[in-house]
């Protein structure tokens, strides 16, 4: 029986850049920077309030990740916005839309009313895309 | 755009606010008055919007900037609860032992012994399926 995810990876296009947008623009913890060569980074964050899931920025330009031509398919469709890694819970949407906002993110759809909540969409620094959602509370 | 927009943008300011003026002695009741609230409105719709009193974000704000600090420079435990705008070491102490674990000075003990054992052994701290899979080992070993 599986119980809990402890890590998930997101690819990034560049690793300096993303830990900052991560960090600073999204507000979360970094967890571990481990030192891998060829100016890449074991490096991994955990939202704030849920330090048991760490999430890997994991560098597409790097000899030890992919060959060149690999990775530069890759950055692509990266950047073009193919990829979609998850969803960030808020306890209020509109608050953390305009904080977000306010610290220069793209978001692609506003707060917007959905079956299972309020939700907006941002793209992170490389181009992949999260849900930010505001639940609807359990009865 | 939605009505609310403007009360959350003006509570987003006051937060951010904090984030960047959390080393010196901030009035709660002066960011209330730059967000055009009364004191007890302002508490009330900030805890509401960020989950948390200003007072106890302003906080834990500091308690953040202290622990990144000290696992990430050589400050004493003082120098870093002056830095990040407490007042008093032993109050500092007894935030960060209660929001944490551990005190101040331990946190960086074993920080510190982490970050020798990182450069030393760097692939203890890298999931195995991780590194194998990439190659990561077998080329840093090389």
């Amino acid at each position: 029986m599986i119980q809990r995810m402890t890590h998930a990876s997101v690819y990034v296009i560049d690793q300096a850049r993303a830990e900052d947008f991560y960090v600073n623009k999204l507000g979360l913890e970094l967890k571990m920077k481990v030192p891998l060569g060829e100016d890449a980074y074991w490096l991994t964050l955990s939202p704030r309030e849920q330090p048991e899931l760490e999430l890997t920025l994991m560098p597409i330009h790097n000899p030890n990740m992919f060959d060149p031509e690999t990775a530069a398919s890759l950055a692509k469709l990266v950047e073009a916005g193919t990829f979609g890694f998850g969803v960030f819970a808020t306890q209020d949407v509109f608050a953390t839309y305009q904080e977000l906002k306010a610290k220069g993110v793209e978001f692609t759809k506003e707060p917007k009313e959905e079956f299972y909540g309020i939700e907006a969409m941002f793209k992170d620094d490389s181009g992949n895309w999260f849900s930010l959602t505001q639940f609807k509370a359990e009865d | 755009m939605h009505p609310k927009m403007y009360m959350y943008k003006r509570l987003v300011d006051a937060k951010l606010f904090m984030d960047q003026h959390y080393a010196t002695p901030i009035d709660l009741e002066c960011i209330a008055d730059t967000a055009y609230y009364s004191k007890y409105h302002f508490l009330r719709l900030f805890k509401k919007a960020f989950g948390k009193a200003p007072a106890q974000y302003l906080r834990d704000v500091r308690l953040q900037q202290a622990k990144q600090q000290l696992a990430t420079t050589q400050q004493s435990v003082t120098e870093v609860c002056f830095a990040v705008g407490f007042d008093s070491v032993p109050s500092f102490t007894l935030l960060f032992k209660k929001q944490y674990g551990q005190s101040p000075k331990a946190y960086q003990r074993a920080q510190q012994e982490q970050q020798a054992q990182v450069a030393k052994q760097p692939f203890q701290f890298v999931p195995n399926c991780f590194a194998e899979t990439y190659g990561w080992k077998e080329r840093n070993s090389q």
